[in-house]
């Protein structure tokens, strides 16, 4: 066993007892512990639980590459943008009010505010966006064991559902959360380590954010030697329009994902979900100022390592991932077709986006724990994501489908074991799409934004800032907005329609233009249709306002009738 | 609150949102990608300045915006009286 192979193991296995041992001390035994861990969790831990499960196996492991290689560098700005703005918009417009509202799941709130079809397309919604995204998760489970323990991918994947499993049944949103706080330590030291030590040392400047800046001359320098667009050029890989679309898609699609805003009910209060969404984007700033860092840095250091470089004479991080077939030539063929005495140009080989941040400890010559740190990181990184997605699933199925739709009479402990039930269940279709993934998930994960963007958005910021949307307006808004953007996205991606589109506009920035239908079909439909009972708009009313209210109490405790007038639901309580 | 004051809350609250979200869009949409260019030709330690705002600024400006808003409806809700916050339900 390499020393690499230790220190990852090493890490795993700490790591893991860690979450084991927290999960059971958090386990619960109600349905609002299970659901939103009885709403008491504390801002600053709920602020890292939303941060780790926001930051996925993407965002740990391939945000840097994708900066450095899939455009110029500034390209890369889309997502840096897109997936932090969100969180704006989360917290000012979204949060608070969802919080107040007091419910456990986003169609929740859909089919409470609007009717009952409409909570239907939004629990499919939800249930398939989540499935698509944990599918990633596990795959990446899976990318870890196999280069960093020399265990197959499928027995990687097994190892990472068994812990989930653990935790996850036994202690629903509580054991999640506190176990996705001790997750975010793990993946963002392990993150910083590295881009710490790496810029030190080519810099002199231990902070990454600023050291990162020295070194943007030279890297400009040698991309345009190399004849691609200055690492620093503006729109040298997306034109303008694309970079606001994309950016847009992303920001909207970001408050509009329901494993994100389910999070919000976790928080003790109102205050407390303000709080929450200001510690989560601080948590998650640490490690999105520092990606573009480690990107510069990798870029600068492959392009030197590599280009000109005799095969013979390649530094070992190169052989290592050629050998798994993560770095190729430009026309996909492997390496080693290439004589041994070959010189590479770095204009002829491919580097896979997914190895920059796993390699960058060995790139930046590093000693071996730190690589086995980045591992466990990574492994933290993909679990915690998928833990979060996969609580989405079951409490859809369990809350939204089995207690709403099926059994209302259930008791506590029944729906309790329905929910750990349904848990199982979306832990084995996750863990088989993981082994087996979908040769489409990487392409579906980058639109899974673009349709939160145009379904959810605009019909929660509606619901909660204009009294008089309809709920017939909001489901012609929802299957306007979803309608369109799916067709352009089949008609134009690569493994589907291939068309040109409109424009040229990027499928992954078609997203905000879908968003734009769904809110003014949402708006004009809303006009023409029976405007809410005076009722349901007097709750809207009263979730603007923080603080104990009688008709959200009563609405809370399912004795309110929204479809009846004021005096019958009523609000004679002092406000 | 009575109806009058709420009015007030309400509006104070929506006036907020609009500075806020207007500086969020001028950091990121403006800085970030429409004035990239212009902006690209000043350079501090060596950053050129709209490649800084679209990879590093726009994201120290939206953990400041989400801070401020925090704070301020912090004074806004003690301004108004509310200060019930843990009492708050939670059900299905």
């Amino acid at each position: 066993m390499s020393d690499i192979q230790l220190w990852t193991l090493v890490f795993v296995i700490l790591t893991f007892g860690t979450y084991i041992v927290v999960a059971y001390r958090s386990r619960v035994s109600t349905t609002s512990g299970f659901y939103v861990a009885g709403g008491g969790i504390p801002a600053p831990a709920n602020g890292a639980a939303i941060a780790a499960d926001w930051m996925s196996a993407a965002s740990f492991i391939s945000m840097a590459g994708i900066i450095a290689f899939a455009g110029n560098g500034y390209g890369g700005s889309v997502y840096l943008m897109g997936w932090t703005g969100g969180y704006v918009l989360l917290a000012l417009l979204l949060a608070p009010y969802l919080r107040k509202f007091g419910k456990y799941t986003i169609p929740d709130f859909v089919g409470d505010r609007y009717n009952e079809t409409a909570r239907m397309v939004a629990v499919v919604a939800a249930i398939v966006v989540s499935f698509v995204y944990v599918a990633g998760q596990m795959a990446g489970v899976g990318l870890v064991f196999t280069r960093f323990l020399q265990v197959d991918s499928t027995t990687g994947v097994i190892l990472g559902m068994a812990i989930v499993f653990f935790y996850a049944v036994l202690g629903g949103m509580k054991g999640i959360t506190w176990t996705q706080v001790t997750q975010y330590s793990v993946l963002i030291v392990a993150y910083l380590i590295p881009a710490v030590a790496v810029s030190a040392k080519v810099t002199g400047m231990p902070v990454p954010m600023v050291g990162f800046g020295q070194i943007l001359q030279e890297l400009d320098a040698l991309q345009t030697e190399l004849g691609i667009p200055e690492y620093t050029a503006a729109f040298g890989s997306t034109n303008m329009l694309n970079m606001v679309l994309i950016t847009a898609a992303l920001m909207f699609g970001t408050a509009g994902l329901p494993h994100v805003i389910v999070r919000f009910y976790t928080a003790k209060s109102v205050r407390a979900a303000r709080y929450s969404a200001l510690w989560a984007l601080f948590f998650i700033a640490l490690l999105y100022t520092t990606a573009p860092s480690v990107a510069a840095f990798s870029k600068l250091q492959i392009i030197k390592d590599v280009n000109g470089t005799a095969l013979s004479d390649m530094p070992s991080w190169f052989n290592t991932w050629s050998e798994v077939g993560l770095i190729t030539q430009a026309n996909g063929s492997p390496i080693s077709d290439l004589g041994a005495n070959a010189t590479v140009a770095y204009n002829d080989i491919l580097i896979n986006n997914d190895i920059i941040v796993l390699a960058s400890p060995e790139i930046g010559g590093l000693p071996a724990p730190i690589v086995g740190l980045v591992a466990a990181g990574a492994l933290a990184a993909a679990l915690s994501t998928a833990s979060g997605l996969l609580l989405v699933i079951s409490s859809a199925v369990a809350n939204d489908v089995y207690f709403k739709k099926i059994n209302p009479q259930a008791t506590e402990a029944r729906q309790l074991m329905v929910g750990r039930i349904a848990m199982g269940g979306a832990i084995l279709v996750a863990g088989y799409l993981g082994i087996n993934p979908p040769g489409f998930v990487a392409q579906v994960v980058a639109l899974a934004f673009g349709l939160a963007a145009a379904s959810f958005f605009p019909i929660l910021v509606l619901g909660i800032f204009w009294k008089n949307c309809t709920a017939m307006g909001a489901t012609a808004g929802m299957i306007a907005g979803l309608g369109t953007t799916m067709a352009y996205m089949l008609w134009t991606i690569d493994i589907y329609g291939n068309g040109e589109g409109f424009f040229g506009i990027l499928e992954t920035g078609f997203g905000t233009i879908g968003m734009l239908i769904n809110f003014a079909v949402t708006i004009i439909v809303s006009q023409f249709t029976p405007k809410p009972s005076p009722v349901m708009q007097e709750l809207v009313e009263e979730i603007r306002y923080p603080g104990r209210s009688r008709l959200v109490a009563l609405h809370a405790e399912g004795a309110l009738d929204v479809e009846g007038d004021l005096d019958a639901g009523g609000t004679g309580g002092k406000h | 609150m009575d109806a009058t004051q709420r009015r007030t809350y309400w509006r104070r609250n929506l006036r907020l949102l609009a500075i806020l979200l207007t500086i969020w869009a001028l950091v990121s949409f403006g800085a970030g990608i429409l004035f990239v260019e212009p902006l690209n030709e000043i350079v501090v330690a060596g950053f050129p300045v709209g490649f800084w705002f679209a990879q590093q600024g726009s994201i120290i400006v939206f953990v400041i915006l989400i801070a401020v808003y925090v704070t301020r409806m912090d004074k806004l809700d003690a301004e108004f009286g509310i200060d019930e916050y843990e009492e708050e339900v939670h059900h299905s």
